[in-house]
């Protein structure tokens, strides 16, 4: 963490991606801090550059110019082996689509970062439980994907989230694909673990009433920052 | 092995397409594994053979005999060390579909130059003692239930007795025992004596010379000078050492080796495709976890080897099963009733078992894998 309690600071980033011989710019000139344990929702229309952002945050991706530096390590130009260490390490990701495997149990689905740690059989087994239970499904732990509803399938992919103790969560479109009810839930989920356990959350929403949920919205459009609400 | 669990789960995305091609690696192992016994079948003799081991016979053909009186003639060619003959008996036991080997023998000398064939020096004198007494091999004894004392009629269409009787009586004197696996355990040897004195016609004869030499490094050398020495006689001969003696008697049945391993390269290049079509496909319907395993932070080495793993498992366990069946139906005996004494999957043939095992798994397993490795995490997660 740096002095002034910026998590994350993105600088000056552009992200170009090329199909064929075209250019299609996603993101242009961005600046933004994010402090540590904050809440921070990200709108806009779809192309505007949310997820980009994102993924080049969460060190799924790189920017074509600029620099992304979180807990003040900049990892735009980690190498491919030190970037995954990094995000095992730090990052924890929900996806719209949970994006389960489905051959898995719900501990096994939990337990898959910690492959990654030294940790023993046994303290994986119960550290996913752990996990399982902060997100209220310590009920399920032998039930496979197909046997979950959609909002218990995305508690899971949270417990996988949170299981390796990550600074940061990264959520794309958490609630895009549940009811209004079980959408309610994952948020509360989210805020909960952001009071409570301190994590810094970015979410990417098309929704105004999940953003609402956040301490700060920023809305993008054609890749640039366009407005800022705080709560 | 914390991987294991991931892998395994893999392969049971897909249970019958899994174990469709299973099946299909297991059985190309279990023919690997029972043709690797058959070719042992037909070339152990060779594999076996002895160094300072030469085979002088008639250059027209083997069926042609050539004469006693040549022996004496060898045992003066430089570097000869042990000259005996052999003569094929061709008797029948009962039924001609009961075939193995009987040869007529010189006792002593053929102990001497064969110590492969173990007998204890009681069975041996046992032997020597008894004129019409033959040694069996334990293959033999076991198959016919035979031991010693026992008395075996053959009926012997191409050495009829002075009587004209084609019906020849045999007590077996002694079994011997091979020294070593490949050693062939289904033979009957007669003694040369008793035979010759009771056949009718072919007197002063024998089918081929058996030559010991007592320097092996000069065996080509003195080779050439038993054949000069019966060139441009009536009974010209052709030396040659016992491998490759034996290995043309295999030969006239067909090149086993190369049919087996023409036979053995088709089944794997088909099981390459059928197997390398399943990998291709696991991995493609997995793009999406496959980027995921990436997000949360598995490098792009632990996915190649994570796909290249779930290759390894395929293939060991479907080849393991193969060469496991194959042995144990191998365990079982030979499949002829007795045309292929020597029937065992030798330890080399297993150790390329193994060997293919792990090719075929790299082989079929690196090029999805690559294609995993290469997943751009961001790209893979929109699709």
């Amino acid at each position: 963490m740096n002095e002034n309690n910026t998590l994350v600071d993105v600088r000056g980033v552009d992200k170009v991606f090329k199909r064929g011989s075209e250019e299609i710019h996603v993101l242009g000139g961005l600046d933004l801090q994010i402090p540590d344990g904050e809440f921070l929702a990200l709108m806009g229309p779809s192309g505007s550059g949310k997820s980009t952002l994102l993924n080049l945050v969460g060190g799924l991706d790189r920017p074509t110019q600029g620099s992304v530096t979180i807990g003040g390590q900049r990892i735009d130009d980690m190498s491919d082996r030190k970037l995954a260490g990094w995000r095992a390490r730090h990052v924890g990701l929900v996806f719209q689509f949970y994006n389960l495997m489905p051959v898995l149990n719900a501990r096994k689905n939990v337990e898959l970062p910690l492959l990654l740690t030294k940790l023993s059989a046994s303290e994986r087994k119960k550290r996913a439980a752990i996990a399982l239970e902060i997100v209220g499904l310590s009920h399920r732990l032998g039930h496979f994907p197909r046997q979950l509803s959609g909002g218990e399938q995305q508690r899971v992919g949270i417990a996988r989230a949170i299981v390796t103790d990550p600074t940061l969560l990264l959520c794309d479109e958490p609630t895009g694909d549940l009811d209004r009810k079980a959408g309610d839930e994952i948020l509360e989920l989210l805020q909960a673990l952001n009071r409570d356990q301190g994590k810094t959350i970015i979410m990417v929403t098309h929704d105004q009433l999940a953003a609402n949920r956040a301490s700060r919205t920023l809305h993008l459009d054609k890749g640039r920052l366009e407005r800022e609400v705080t709560v | 092995m914390k991987y294991f669990s991931l892998i395994f789960a893999s392969l049971k995305r897909k249970k019958l397409r899994t174990m469709l091609t299973l099946l299909s690696i297991m059985i190309a192992f279990l023919l690997f594994g029972y043709l690797a016994a058959i070719k042992t079948g037909f070339t152990a003799g060779v594999e076996v053979a002895g160094v300072d081991r030469l085979i002088t016979r008639n250059k027209v053909s083997l069926i042609n005999l050539v004469p006693l009186a040549h022996r004496d003639d060898i045992l003066q060619i430089d570097g000869v060390d042990l000259v005996t003959h052999n003569t094929w008996f061709g008797g029948i036991y009962q039924q001609p579909s009961n075939f193995f080997a009987q040869f007529v023998v010189e006792p002593e000398q053929y102990l001497e130059l064969y110590p492969e064939y173990v007998l204890s020096d009681e069975e041996k004198e046992s032997w020597f003692s008894n004129r019409t007494g033959v040694v069996i091999g334990s293959g033999l004894a076991k198959r016919f239930d035979w031991s010693v004392g026992d008395r075996v009629p053959l009926l012997a269409p191409i050495w009829g007795q002075k009587d004209g009787s084609e019906n020849w009586e045999f007590e077996i004197a002694a079994i011997y025992e091979g020294a070593e696996q490949g050693v062939d355990t289904s033979q009957m040897f007669i003694p040369y004596d008793y035979f010759d004195e009771a056949r009718r016609g072919g007197e002063g004869m024998v089918g081929w010379y058996l030559v010991r030499v007592s320097d092996p490094d000069r065996a080509a050398q003195i080779a050439e000078d038993i054949d000069r020495a019966f060139a441009n006689s009536r009974d010209e001969t052709k030396t040659e050492p016992e491998g490759a003696f034996i290995q043309g008697f295999a030969n006239q049945i067909g090149n086993i080796g190369f049919i087996i391993t023409a036979i053995v390269s088709a089944v794997f290049f088909t099981i390459l495709l059928v197997a390398g079509n399943t990998m291709a496909y696991t991995v493609r319907e997995r793009t999406n976890e496959l980027a995921v395993l990436k997000a949360i932070g598995f490098t792009n080495t632990g996915v190649l080897g994570l796909v290249l793993g779930e290759s390894l498992v395929l293939t060991a366990m479907g080849g393991g099963l193969g060469l496991l069946i194959a042995w144990l139906m191998v365990s079982a005996g030979d499949p002829t009733g007795g045309s292929l004494p020597v029937f065992f999957i030798p330890a080399t043939d297993l150790a390329l078992g193994v060997f293919l095992i792990v090719a075929l798994a790299f082989v079929v397993g690196i090029f999805p894998a690559r294609s995993a490795q290469k997943l751009q995490i961001s790209d893979a997660l929109r699709r």
